[in-house]
């Protein structure tokens, strides 16, 4: 069996997170995707927003910062570019990265600047209480649109591709295998990469959206998973209803870190 | 600023004199957003940096550019950032959290006129309650100015220093004038700069505490990736860095960041006096309305009005202790600024109601000319 011990902060538990929350499982793949690859915890930046996947950092054995609500691209920016030496890994939300946060994301991804985005996208807001995100479906319940939300939601994944990220893929943590793999990928991708990690909210989005029980959420991750091969053969018809995990985009692009140590290398004066 | 002293003779606008100071208190990260009229310390440091091995970058906004100064400070950099008004307004969040947080950096504030985006290209003193209030929260704030632009290199460095010794934001309040007045600086060579870093841990990992309570009062944050992996956070922490709700240590840790500043006031707090000793009126001017205020002392003098000037080179903490004392000698003392009274009110504090204190403000965009803070003084004999 895989030990956990030697990445948590063990004084730090029990966690935050509510029953049936799927943030814990992407924590335990992020742990077993970061020992694969051997990061180094001394060199390795974790830095979070505000919110419940925020809170990640608090229970992870590396250098941790835990931000203001929407910040913690910018902030992430400032290390990486600072010291591009460490990995630096963001942990953020559907409402800190694509509300408040929004413009700190589509830049980053613009920049091209090699950070590992984990979103998880749980489509509410769970830490105040259940009130809808930009991630919120058409028509659901939040407890800030209680007759039901109007405003139709952003594609996060879409998003990121169309702002200039090099890598971007969708997970879920039903599909855990899969999960840790993207996870994998994006930790090794030069460049902006984003995974966006689709997560079940019981207590905030369940409980009012007749899906209550935590099982019941996992259950319909299951059912409405599609992978990115199989989204292909499929009609529109077909695709109602459900949405693609895996890899949507990844291409080799001038990153930013790399391209200023070539700035600096030109600015050195002749010897 | 005596002219015997050692040194290269450079002209320069207040702003420039600002990115030189930056560079050489040991600046190595800025990130910034354009505004005015700030930006040309912006585009000093995107030229300067580079050559220097530094990092530049200009951000998609001011909170993100706060932000950015944070990261880089945590691995160790000295690093800054500069705006104005309406951008220090949008700053304030981050930098409740790097006061929060302990986190060592120096955000540069030329000063224009408000409220909203008001006078962008005209001076003011209009954030100076801003620099001290502007975030929520109880703690220790440490705020500069200069009134020229030698001194704005100097009050630079400074401002790293004091960042670095404190572990704290530290704010250096320029206004326009200064700012964008082109004239003479003398840069000493650097072996006579006196820089200060941060304290490094002498403990190894293993019994290493970021927020250790110590006599000091001042944590010693080691730099990320140097093999001490601790938690940094805006919430309400222990000395191990994670987050506590338990009231003793709360209580401890906001107490603690407002004593930190207090407990050194007599090293940080710094003034100018000019014929204090037998004034019969005391001036208190600050920024580029002390070069009025300079010249308004001798003007009076010759009239035979007995005139002094304090001028503070530290807004925050507050000098109280020089105030009281001026209070004490003087009949009345008079306040000119660029705003409707924002300092004359803690000179009324400080002054603990010993003598009238008189506002003069003026909040059009346009300097103080001598003639009319003259006329004041007239007035108030």
């Amino acid at each position: 069996m895989f030990d956990y011990l030697q990445y948590v902060r063990q004084e730090n538990f029990p966690h935050i997170w509510c029953s049936g929350c799927g943030d814990g499982i992407v924590l335990k793949a992020l742990i077993r995707s970061m020992d694969k690859l051997g990061l180094s915890q001394d060199e390795t930046v974790m830095v979070s927003g505000i919110g419940c996947s925020s809170r990640t950092p608090g229970y992870v054995d590396i250098n941790t910062l835990h931000t203001t609500h929407g910040r913690a691209l910018a902030f992430a920016t400032g290390v990486k570019i600072a010291n591009p030496d460490l990995n630096v890994i963001v942990v953020t939300g559907d409402g800190d990265a694509t509300a408040i946060g929004g413009n700190h994301f589509i830049h980053a991804a613009r920049r091209n600047i090699d950070l590992t985005v984990l979103l998880y996208n749980n489509y509410i807001y769970g830490m105040t209480g259940g009130q809808c995100s930009p991630t919120t479906p058409r028509g659901a319940y939040a407890s800030t649109a209680q007759h039901g939300n109007l405003e139709p939601p952003f594609n996060i994944s879409g998003l990121a591709i169309a702002a200039g990220a090099s890598f971007v893929a969708r997970g879920d943590v039903y599909n855990v295998k899969k999960l840790e793999t993207l996870i994998g990928k994006a930790l090794q991708k030069k460049g902006f990469s984003l995974v966006e990690v689709v997560s079940p909210c019981p207590t905030a989005f369940g409980r009012r959206n007749r899906m209550a029980r935590p099982v019941k959420m996992m259950e319909q991750l299951r059912d409405t998973v599609v992978s990115v091969e199989k989204w292909e053969k499929m009609t529109d018809e077909e695709r109602k209803g459900k949405f693609r995990t895996g890899i949507l985009k990844d291409i080799e692009k001038p990153e930013f870190t790399a391209e200023y140590a070539k700035l600096i290398e030109k600015m050195r004066p002749e010897e | 600023m005596s002219n015997d002293r050692p040194g290269k003779v450079r002209m320069m606008q207040g702003n420039q004199a600002c990115a030189e100071g930056a560079i050489a208190a040991g600046c190595r990260f800025f990130a910034g957003y354009p505004i005015t009229p700030s930006s040309e310390i912006a585009e000093n440091l995107s030229v300067m940096l580079p050559r220097l091995g530094g990092k530049f970058i200009q951000m998609e906004d001011e909170m993100a550019a706060m932000g950015a100064i944070i990261g880089a400070a945590l691995t160790g950099q000295k690093s800054m950032t500069a705006t104005s008004g309406p951008g220090f307004s949008l700053k304030q969040e981050n930098i409740g959290y790097a006061g929060m947080a302990e986190v060592p950096c120096v955000i540069v504030n030329v000063m224009r006129g408000g409220p909203s985006t008001g006078m962008p290209t005209l001076p003011a003193q209009m954030d100076v309650q801003q620099a001290r209030w502007g975030a929520h929260g109880d703690r220790g704030v440490i705020a500069l100015t200069a009134k020229s632009a030698q001194e704005t290199y100097e009050q630079t460095i400074r401002a790293f220093n004091l960042a670095e010794k404190f572990m704290t934001p530290v704010i250096l309040l320029i206004d326009e004038i200064t700012g964008h007045t082109t004239e003479k600086v003398i840069i000493p060579d650097a072996s006579d700069i006196e820089i200060v870093h941060r304290k490094k841990p002498d403990e190894d990992p293993e019994n290493y505490l970021p927020y250790r309570l110590t006599d000091e009062c001042v944590p010693i944050l080691a730099p990320f990736g140097t093999g001490y992996r601790y938690n940094v956070t805006g919430l309400c922490h222990n000395e191990t860095g994670f987050p506590t709700n338990d009231s003793h240590d709360i209580q401890c840790l906001i107490e603690r960041l407002t004593r930190k500043i207090e407990m050194y006031e007599d090293d940080i707090i710094r003034n100018n006096e000019l014929m204090l000793e037998d004034a019969e009126i005391g001036v208190f001017a600050y920024g580029s309305v002390a070069r009025t205020a300079q010249a308004v002392v001798r003007m009076c003098r010759e009239e035979g009005i007995k005139v002094g000037l304090l001028e503070p080179k530290v807004l925050w903490p507050f000098p109280a202790k020089a105030v009281f004392a001026m209070a004490q000698k003087v009949r009345a003392i008079v306040v000119p600024e660029l705003n409707l009274g924002q300092m004359a009110r803690e000179v009324s504090l400080a002054s603990e109601c010993r003598v009238p204190v008189h506002k003069l403000g003026r909040v059009d965009g346009r300097p103080i000319p001598p003639q009319q803070l003259v006329e004041k003084i007239r007035e108030v004999v």
